[in-house]
């Protein structure tokens, strides 16, 4: 069942211009950032740099396109999942959800996956692109592993907020904004707190638990971090969603 | 016929301290269409969001083929098709991918979605619109659609809220003909103000005002309502009134504004026949005589108004 819902997800963003239009867009940067990458590295590293403090060009290129990646997923992601439930809730369609032998959660999983699925082909994308690199350097393939399902992860923990928020309002474009301030704000959390560290505030941040995957780490402590945050946006969205069936 | 496939126990619902639906109870038996009728605001809607499983009742329960909606409401959801008083059509969608994924939602089969969806829309006559856009159909036609997607799963149940409203006549009349034939294999629930639809499309009736079921019975109950036991009689040359009590079986005698004369009679007596005689033989001027009707309106008046009155001390007392 919760494949069916992903299913119609999937079919419902790539049946309005907004999809295709933010699939274009994003892989239009990723791929102008990846050319930039390749040409830097060799301005920077033909003999300007000390031996020692020379990167591979997967790291070189990687980082700059990983990290204009999850930069972009703050501003892509709020847009898509905007509609998730409040576009439901706008053209009064959820009552077909609620009525058909589907439960709440399978709805949210669903819709949840659906959207995965979705930013994993850019995922993928940039995964195909940087292994192009491959042609004519040896490349690290770990290193781009890890910074793929750091990624994956990251653009999970902001569907996951995005859906929530979605939830919360009949208004798709309210459900965009809200989130990307949410999420803008956990983004830099560590940024408030840079004179401590260690501080557990800084800790919620969700940059700073993408920065081990950026840097070629896959550690359990940030994976468990990720699917903590995103198995709680989903409760609180089924708790929402439960909520209208209970108040009406 | 007997079996009752729905069961609405006592159902309340409240929202804060009011009302929406209070102690409603009734059944549905199988294969027959069962109308709900109503003034705006009386509840109609809120019952059938319940009955769906689409809101919790604060009180009471539903069972549907004698599953509990509340304790499993996937298994009882899978014998309902619903479709809701504002249809719930994506509209991005071709009629052709709606039904695929409304048959999927609902337990079809993968390898009979596509006989389900055939089936579906021949019944709703949509056959020739598979491939168009659902935004860009016409009012009647989204209507089939929502129609479409209720029944797409053969559900023991198909319960439909107010679904001729906003269409033009004919469609309505096709809408209803559809239902008429969703009838012979469902059992329907239908939702409406309209009256004369009742009388059309329902075997069975049940009225509700205020959220309390004010009327239950078959449409030959509301007929009998409607029809009484009156004649209106016009005459030129009138007799006293008291002259006309004196016929055999003849209850009250009343005169209406236009100078007519409103007869009730006894059960089991038919007065119209020595009452023409008598008018021949005195010289009193027949001009009319004719069973003498209340309009539906007038019966929905009725029972809605005396509703009202009894409940006025029970909302005092709420308060």
């Amino acid at each position: 069942m919760i494949i069916n819902v992903a299913r119609k997800e999937l079919k419902s963003l790539f049946a309005s211009p907004m999809g295709w239009i933010i699939l274009a867009l994003l892989m239009l940067a990723f791929g102008s950032f990846y050319l930039q990458g390749v040409n830097n590295y060799f301005e920077v590293m033909s003999g300007s740099i000390r031996p020692a403090e020379r990167v591979g060009v997967t790291i070189f290129v990687g980082q700059t396109v990983y990290g204009i990646a999850s930069f972009l997923m703050l501003f892509a992601v709020p847009l898509l999942s905007m509609g998730l439930i409040s576009g439901e809730r706008k053209s009064q369609t959820l009552p077909f959800l609620f009525s058909a032998p589907i439960t709440l959660t399978e709805i949210v999983v669903g819709k949840f996956l659906g959207l995965i699925i979705f930013l994993s082909i850019l995922v993928a994308y940039i995964l195909l692109m940087l292994s192009t690199l491959n042609i004519w350097s040896d490349i690290d393939f770990g290193y781009l592993l890890s910074n793929s399902l750091g990624l994956i992860l990251l653009a999970a923990s902001f569907s996951a907020l995005g859906i929530y928020f979605s939830s919360l309002t009949s208004q798709p474009i309210v459900a965009a904004i809200l989130s990307f301030i949410a999420l803008f704000a956990l983004m830099g959390l560590d940024k408030f707190f840079g004179s401590q560290p260690n501080h557990w505030f800084g800790y919620i941040s969700l940059m700073k638990h993408f920065q081990s995957f950026s840097r070629g780490i896959i550690d359990s402590k940030d994976i468990i971090y990720f699917i903590l945050f995103i198995t709680t946006f989903l409760v609180l969205t089924i708790r929402r969603l439960d909520s209208d069936r209970l108040r009406g | 016929m007997t079996e009752a496939t729905l069961n609405a126990m006592d159902l309340s619902r409240q929202f804060g301290s009011n009302f929406a639906v209070r102690d409603v109870s009734f059944h549905l038996n199988k294969g027959e269409v069962l109308g709900f009728l109503g003034p705006n605001g009386a509840g109609k809607s809120t019952t059938m969001r319940m009955l769906t499983g689409n809101l919790a009742p604060s009180q009471g329960g539903v069972k549907i083929c004698g599953i509990d909606i509340i304790e499993n409401p996937k298994e009882a959801k899978a014998l309902i098709g619903y479709l809701p008083e504002i249809r719930p059509l994506y509209k991005e969608f071709t009629v052709n991918e709606f039904l695929s994924i409304a048959a999927r939602f609902h337990k079809v089969k993968s390898s009979s979605v596509h006989k389900a969806v055939e089936a579906a829309k021949y019944k709703c006559g949509l056959a020739h619109m598979s491939n168009r856009l659902i935004e860009n159909l016409s009012n009647g036609y989204q209507q089939r659609v929502g129609i479409a997607q209720a029944i797409i799963h053969n559900p023991e149940i198909v319960i439909l809220d107010e679904p001729t409203v906003g269409l033009d006549p004919i469609q309505i009349r096709e809408i209803r003909k559809l239902i008429k034939e969703i009838g012979k294999r469902h059992s329907v629930i239908l939702s409406t103000h309209i009256l004369p639809e009742v009388e059309m499309v329902c075997d069975r009736v049940q009225i509700i005002d205020k959220g309390n079921l004010v009327f239950h019975g078959s449409i030959e109950d509301l007929k009998q309502h409607r029809l009484g036991n009156k004649l209106l009689i016009g005459f030129s040359k009138p007799p006293t009134l008291t002259k006309l009590k004196t016929i055999k079986g003849i209850e009250k005698v009343e005169k209406d504004e236009k100078g007519m004369f409103i007869l009730k009679f006894k059960n089991k007596y038919l007065p119209a026949e020595e009452i023409v005689y008598l008018a021949a033989k005195e010289n009193w001027g027949l001009y009319h005589i004719a069973p003498h009707v209340t309009s539906l309106e007038d019966i929905f008046m009725q029972l809605t108004q005396v509703q009202s009155l009894d409940n006025q001390p029970n909302k005092v007392k709420q308060t």
